[in-house]
């Protein structure tokens, strides 16, 4: 559709004065700015190998598969967070927890494997959202590297490898999804995990007994 | 020391020194040029590498040199590699009758010139400087790529456009001096003191010439050759490794070279009062003077390249507007203005009021220029739109 000739406005290039068109001023002025950058000595650059960076509470990085307090994975094999990954890339093998071992007393089923692909994950947190008994988390581990793509597959014991590495850091405390403590916590109270926007006075998630996080 | 005797020797010497010294302040330079430009912009810059960066020009070099010199199979093979190697090459030569110190003719002593006593020295730097553009067309030509294609056609029209006010702007000067030897214009503005450097005479043509060698130079704001959101990387596109590290040798280069030029030209050379006069004989004298010029060389260094990321890019027909419609008619009546203050044998301080009468004059025609005919009078009205909407379809 061609524009109407009514709807278009011409617009005149402002008239430039004696000294605009000079050019001086601007270039003085443009001068006195970058100069004054120059000596005022800010920088905003973060020095990042010595200097990290600080995380919000809500980041998302690497998986862990959570302890109970007998030290058995509390996974329970239930396959919701298998089926919740939009990426496909939980793979688990439940097997029967056994019987006449004391270890596993009150446990029916257990996962014989779990592996997570670490390259495949979008690292959304459904799996997190997810899972029942607060077996799987997410961390604040994000600088992740791999030399191959099979050591990017994460196994069961490496990602109880990345409770235990984790489990202590005050940024990373075991939680629930759903913004109140699991029992097998240590804390007494939720840190405040602040919101990734500005969230509006008159939104749901404003309103909840930890702001930020939507019950 | 007979052996010393020799000029041969001496001007080996001073080759040596000026070789090691300008490729050493190219590697530096560049490191400079981004200290500069982080700090501008609120960053770091490169430190890494050595205590501050300051190995950084190294590590650089060292991977340019190791680098796969590519060679497209689409270029001209042997133009291909003139380019580079004429770029470096010409701005080189330039820099021989540059004076880098006080300069001597005493048989045995250091000359602190190439090549000492040429009395065409500013006819030689252009003749030579004007050369490098040939490294950018053929650069660009042999390419076989339009974009670099592109690049340097511009350059050429660039270049060429450039040189008339550039050429201009230095006759007021050697009219001045009755010399085109740089050498014999430095030492006369030395010896007339602080008041007899010739920006108190000519600062319109030093701004000109100021201009007009950056624009031949092509560093920003007039690199309309390498623009890099038009063209890629105009002439240097298909350029890799130490190919490419020498076209930008030779552009920084031709930086110290017009920095030397303007501080030669316009602000006295080596001379500053009471430090460094014509007659100071004290003992190290010869250090101070060249430190002294080294100081101002080093300003008109930081100067055009705080310039290069103050200032954005000209569009081409602003350009060459400012060439043809600004430079050229400044540089002229400029020369103009000096011809007429020696014909009639005024006193030379008359050129600073008359040089800043042109300049006010200039930009007050460049103003009444840049209004649309008759917009002065009545603004164009919104019912008169729909003739000149239509008039465009």
């Amino acid at each position: 559709m061609p524009i109407n000739a009514n709807d278009v406005e011409w617009v005149e290039e402002p008239a430039m004065n004696f000294w605009e068109s000079t050019f001086l001023p601007a270039i003085f002025g443009g001068l006195q700015i970058t100069g004054s950058h120059i000596t005022d000595g800010k920088t905003v650059t973060h020095q990042y190998p010595e200097e990290k960076p600080v995380l919000p509470q809500h980041y998302r990085g690497v998986h862990r598969l959570n302890k109970d307090e007998a030290g058995r994975v509390k996974c329970v094999a239930c396959m919701m967070c298998a089926t919740a990954c939009p990426a496909h890339c939980i793979y688990i093998t439940a097997a029967e927890a056994p019987k006449n071992e004391p270890l596993w007393n009150g446990r029916d089923k257990f996962p014989m494997s779990f592996v997570l692909d670490e390259l495949k994950c979008i690292y959304c947190g459904m799996c997190e959202e997810a899972c029942p008994c607060d077996a799987i988390e997410l961390t604040h581990i994000y600088d992740l590297t791999g030399a191959s793509r099979e050591e990017m597959l994460f196994n069961k014991e490496k990602l109880l490898s990345v409770y235990d590495q984790t489990k202590d850091n005050p940024v990373d405390p075991v939680r629930t999804g759903r913004g109140r403590l699991s029992g097998c916590s240590e804390f007494v109270s939720l840190p405040t995990v602040g919101p990734a926007t500005q969230v509006k006075p008159e939104d749901r998630a404003a309103k909840s007994a930890t702001p930020g996080v939507i019950h | 020391m007979e052996w010393l005797q020799n000029p041969l020797v001496m001007a080996g010497v001073a080759i040596a020194v000026a070789l090691g010294g300008i490729l050493t302040t190219c590697a530096y330079l560049i490191l400079l040029e981004r200290k500069l430009s982080a700090w501008m912009q609120d960053r770091l810059g490169p430190n890494r590498v050595g205590p501050a960066g300051l190995l950084q020009p190294l590590a650089d070099g060292a991977k340019l040199i190791l680098k796969e010199d590519v060679i497209p199979g689409h270029v001209n093979k042997f133009l291909f590699i003139l380019g580079p190697a004429l770029s470096v090459f010409t701005t080189m030569l330039a820099f021989a009758v540059v004076p880098f110190g006080p300069v001597s003719h005493e048989p045995g002593q250091f000359p602190f010139v190439i090549a000492p006593g040429i009395d065409l020295g500013i006819v030689f730097i252009f003749a030579v400087t004007s050369l490098s553009v040939y490294s950018i067309i053929l650069g660009g030509w042999a390419s076989n790529n339009k974009y670099s294609a592109l690049g340097s056609l511009r350059a050429s029209a660039q270049v060429v456009s450039y040189e008339i006010p550039l050429g201009m702007s230095v006759v007021g000067i050697a009219l001045l001096h009755s010399s085109m030897s740089l050498e014999k214009i430095l030492l006369q503005q030395a010896e007339m003191g602080f008041l007899g450097w010739n920006i108190w005479y000519q600062p319109v043509a030093c701004l000109i010439f100021f201009t007009a060698a950056l624009a031949e130079s092509n560093r920003l704001p007039f690199d309309l050759t390498e623009c890099e959101q038009e063209l890629v990387g105009g002439f240097h596109t298909e350029y890799s490794a130490m190919k490419w590290a020498m076209f930008f040798l030779g552009e920084y280069t031709h930086v110290i070279t017009i920095s030397f030029l303007t501080s030669v030209l316009f602000l006295g050379g080596w001379h500053f009062p009471f430090i460094a006069e014509a007659n100071s004989a004290y003992a190290g004298a010869w250090a101070v003077k060249v430190a002294v010029l080294l100081f101002k060389v080093s300003c008109m260094i930081v100067l055009i390249q705080m310039l290069r990321w103050t200032i954005p890019r000209f569009r081409f027909d602003q350009l060459m507007s400012l060439a043809w419609k600004g430079l050229i008619p400044m540089a002229t009546a400029n020369v103009l203005i000096v011809m007429c203050v020696l014909e009639f044998q005024l006193p030379r301080l008359w050129l600073l009021p008359l040089s800043l009468l042109l300049f006010v004059a200039v930009g007050l025609i460049g103003t009444q220029a840049s209004l649309p005919a008759g917009a002065t009078t009545v603004r164009r009205k919104k019912t008169a739109v729909p003739a000149v909407a239509a008039a465009h379809h």
